[in-house]
Formats: C-alpha cells, structure tokens, sequence
C-alpha cells in the first residue's frame, strides 16, 4: 500500500480507490502536545489544499489540508477522546480521515518516504 | 499543515541564545528576539513548574532604573499606584496610563533604596523608555539595563533550589533568600557577581525573579539547571501558567483601549490616589471604579476540550457581546480555559454565554479567577 507525502506535512496511504489521512511525525513533534483534532465529517467534499481538519496543540490552532479531491467516508472517531494519539502514533492510529481519490493522478505531485524524508531535512 | 506566525522585521539574540539551543530550546520570534517557546514540551514544562521548580529567561523584559530626586512623585504622574509609600525592598505591580487612563504597559515598580527598578514588557520597552523619557523630569536619570538579564525561578521548590545557590546578602541583616517574602527585593553577592532577587513571578506559584549581568547569566542558570528540581522552561508553558494564574498579559488582555477598572485591575489604584485623583485618566477610571466598567475582564471555564483563543468572539444567544483576549488549554486544570471582555451585567460568575470558534458556538461559563489558586509566600511561617 503505498504512502505518499504532502509539502504541508500530511501522509496518505492509498489502497485502491480510498485513501487514509494524516500528519506525520515530523508534524506532531513540531506541534506538541496535541489537546483537540477535529475531523471532517463524513460525506464532505474535500478539494486538493483546501481545509481538510484542524489540530490544536498547547500553543496554537493549525490547519490541515486535504492532500487531494475526494469524498470523507469516515473521520478516525478515536481522536475525540484521545487526541494524544497524534503525538504517540501520529503514522498510525492517529490517522484523521479517510476518503475517496476523485482523481488518482494527483497522487503523482505527492512525494514518498525518501523525498519527504529529505524535504524534512532540508527545512 | 501550515502554522500562523507573526514575523516582526528585526530579531534580536538574547544573551542566553546559545544556551537555550544547547538545552534543545525551540526558538520562535517573540517581543523582537529568539526566544525558546519549549524544550521538551509545554504540557510537561507546566506541570513540572507547579511541582517542582522552573527556570525562565526573560531577559527580553526591559529593566530601568531611575535615579535622581523626587522619582516616586514624579512617578505618580504617570501611574495610578502609592509609589510614595513604597519602602526599600518592597515592589509594586502598577500601571503605565495614556492621559485617558488606557493601560501603556504593565510594570512592576521596586524601590531600591537610592533608586527605582523598573521591569516592563519586552514587546513595548523602547515605547515605555520614550514615555518615560518624555514625561519625566530632565533631572531624573533613566537608565536601561540592557547589560543585565532576567530569569525567573518559580514553582514551589524554587526556594529550596535558590537558597542552595550561594546568594550572601550584600549587608549582615538584610533578608536570605529563604527570609524574603512576596513582592519584596534585595542584593546579593554570587561569586562576586552583583546578583538582584524579588519574591515575584507571573506563574501564580511562589518563586523569584533574578537579575544579574549578562556574562553570569549563563554559569548561574548551569549551576540551577544541575540541581534535582530545576528545568528550563519556555514561553509556551509560561503562557499557560500565568493564564491559569489568571494574570493578564499586556498586548492583549490589556491595552491602550482598556483602563485599569476594565482589565479588573482596580487594586493597582491605590487608595490615596483614588482620593487625590490626580493620575492620568482618573475621571474615567474613578467613574468605572465607582459605577461598574460597561464592560470587564473576566474568567470562562470552556464545556468540553475545543479550546477557545484569542480572538474567538462571545454571545449571549444571538447578541454579540465581546470577545476573548487569551485562551487555551490549561495543563492544570485539564480543560480549557479564557479570558476575555464582556459586559458588566455579563461579569456575573455563572453567566452562560458561548465563543465562537471555526463558525461553531461553544458553551462557557463566567467565572472569578485564577483557575489555579495563587501559592504566593507573604509572610514567613504562614
């Protein structure tokens, strides 16, 4: 199953036509204590870049963006007891969503482990 | 993922800057300088501050000194609090005014004996020097620090870690660091290093504040930092703490639209200046004091876990009635919490009023503050 990686710090595992979403380690470790996530609801449209959830640490609010178009067909329930989960296993059970691809080849901007690992290097 | 980050034009380097990085600091950009916002994490730095002890440089703040005749009267001209009553080696929080009574700053003001200390806010030091500069006698000297730094120590272990530094009061008689008590100040030798403390904070939790000469700051934060109970901690957790403590924080629960009765803040007007009525803004201020503010400072404990920040606009069912000025999720209290603006007739603990965040309205409820109590030492053996 392939992962993908976003430049804002989002990863997507493909599995055919659905996709899960989240942020990765490297995202949670810049945020800190995470103390909030909202989750899309299911059924909502989704475009690529466009505001996807929210994730709130300690010291701020911060947007997280819909790595491309798709449908929500489910938001990762856990999150709203536990929203921590982002911090321990952020690739994960912390996933935030899931949804499907209204276009498979924008998956082909995206980058994979080696390239964000080294994007991350970079920053 | 993207994170909103205010990018001032110019940032400047603490005299710490290296040490903060050393010690895993993340440094963001606050008040001008880098400064580190964590070291391992805010949640656990908050905590560790209320249990143990917690060391923070905020050699950003800006220390004055003013010397020469007659400063505590010339001071009242510019501040609503007793200055003249202030005895060496006691201190004061007061308030910078605008000739309206809109709050300039926050301050705290001690007297040294042959001069006044002042400490101000980071953000607006070089507007308070120019106010000050301005509204003061040419015969009183300002002097600006900027050769000194400033650490915080606080947390209820902080007085066992200072008193185990090695601080020898300047003169036989004068206060240990153990004997001081809250809100008072004296010198100390270190090593032959001038070393200045005060019984005071911004936490809520018992503590001091330390200021010394730039080039000991480094090998006096090491020497605290070895001992069992002291960690760094970041702005990030000192943020959380003084919102817990219920402490306002200038630039955004206070500023020069707001006067001292709207910000709660009527104890720092003292009551012979009440009388005397001769500080900046006291017509408005006296009338807010006298009648209620229209509108006031107050505590919201938030339903739920979506924190409410600043910015977040208040409602009494359709009605827009204010706004909230800092907000957050507070460590201590394990939910969030705010601070905000709301009408004198909503500043009624137990008022039901929502915040609105992200288009959704979240339920609060006004309360007195802090959240967490206060653990201020103010006399020995109490």
């Amino acid at each position: 199953m392939p992962r993908y990686f976003t430049e804002e710090h989002e990863w997507i595992d493909v599995d055919g036509d659905v996709a899960t979403v989240g942020i990765t380690d490297f995202a949670q470790g810049q945020l800190g204590d995470i103390v909030f996530v909202e989750v899309p609801d299911t059924g909502a449209e989704l475009s690529k870049g466009g505001d996807a959830a929210v994730v709130e640490s300690v010291k701020a609010a911060s947007d997280v963006y819909a790595p491309v178009d798709g449908t929500v067909t489910e938001g990762n329930g856990q999150l709203e007891e536990d929203p921590a989960l982002v911090n321990s296993d952020a690739e994960g059970e912390g996933w935030f969503f899931r949804m499907t691809l209204a276009d498979k080849s924008q998956l082909d901007g995206l980058m994979d482990a080696t390239a964000y690992k080294a994007f991350c290097d970079a920053l | 993922m993207r994170e909103d980050d205010e990018n001032p034009i110019e940032t400047a380097t603490l005299p710490l800057d290296a040490w903060h990085r050393a010690k895993g600091g993340r440094m963001v950009e606050f008040a001008g300088y880098w400064m580190p916002i964590q070291y391992e994490g805010i949640m656990a730095e908050h905590l560790w501050t209320r249990e143990n002890a917690g060391l923070f440089d905020v050699s950003h703040m800006g220390q004055l000194v003013l010397s020469g005749d007659n400063i505590a009267e010339a001071l009242e001209t510019l501040v609503p609090g007793d200055i003249s009553a202030l005895k060496p080696g006691r201190m004061r929080y007061s308030l910078l005014l605008d000739e309206d009574g809109g709050i300039l700053d926050d301050l705290m003001i001690t007297n040294s004996g042959h001069s006044f200390y002042l400490v101000v806010n980071g953000a607006v030091k070089w507007d308070d020097i120019a106010h000050l500069r301005d509204n003061l006698p040419d015969e009183i000297t300002l002097n600006h620090m900027d050769d000194h730094g400033l650490l915080a120590l606080q947390g209820p272990k902080a007085v066992d870690a200072l008193a185990r530094m090695g601080l020898t009061p300047l003169q036989p008689g004068w206060p240990t660091v153990g004997e001081l008590v809250f809100m008072q100040a004296s010198p100390y030798d270190w090593n032959g290093v001038p070393v200045a403390l005060s019984r005071s904070g911004y936490t809520g939790e018992d503590g001091f504040e330390i200021s010394l000469p730039n080039e000991a700051l480094a090998a006096f934060a090491d020497t605290l930092c070895a001992m069992a109970e002291v960690k760094p901690i970041g702005l990030g957790a000192r943020d959380s703490l003084r919102l817990e403590a219920g402490l306002p924080l200038y630039g955004h629960d206070m500023t020069p639209e707001i006067d001292p009765a709207e910000a709660d803040l009527g104890f720092a007007v003292s009551k012979r200046r009440r009388e005397e009525e001769n500080f900046p803004g006291a017509a408005r201020i006296l009338g807010h004091l006298e009648d209620g503010p229209p509108r006031k400072r107050v505590g919201l404990l938030v339903d739920g876990k979506l924190p409410v920040r600043e910015g977040a606009k208040l409602f009494d069912g359709e009605d827009e009635i204010g706004v909230v000025t800092s907000g957050g999720f507070a460590p201590s209290v394990g939910a969030p919490v705010a601070m905000g603006y709301v009408p004198r007739d909503h500043a009624i603990p137990g008022t039901a009023i929502a915040a609105e965040v992200r288009g959704k309205l979240v339920h609060c409820t006004v309360t007195t503050m802090p959240f967490i109590p206060h653990r201020y030492v103010r006399k020995q053996g109490a």
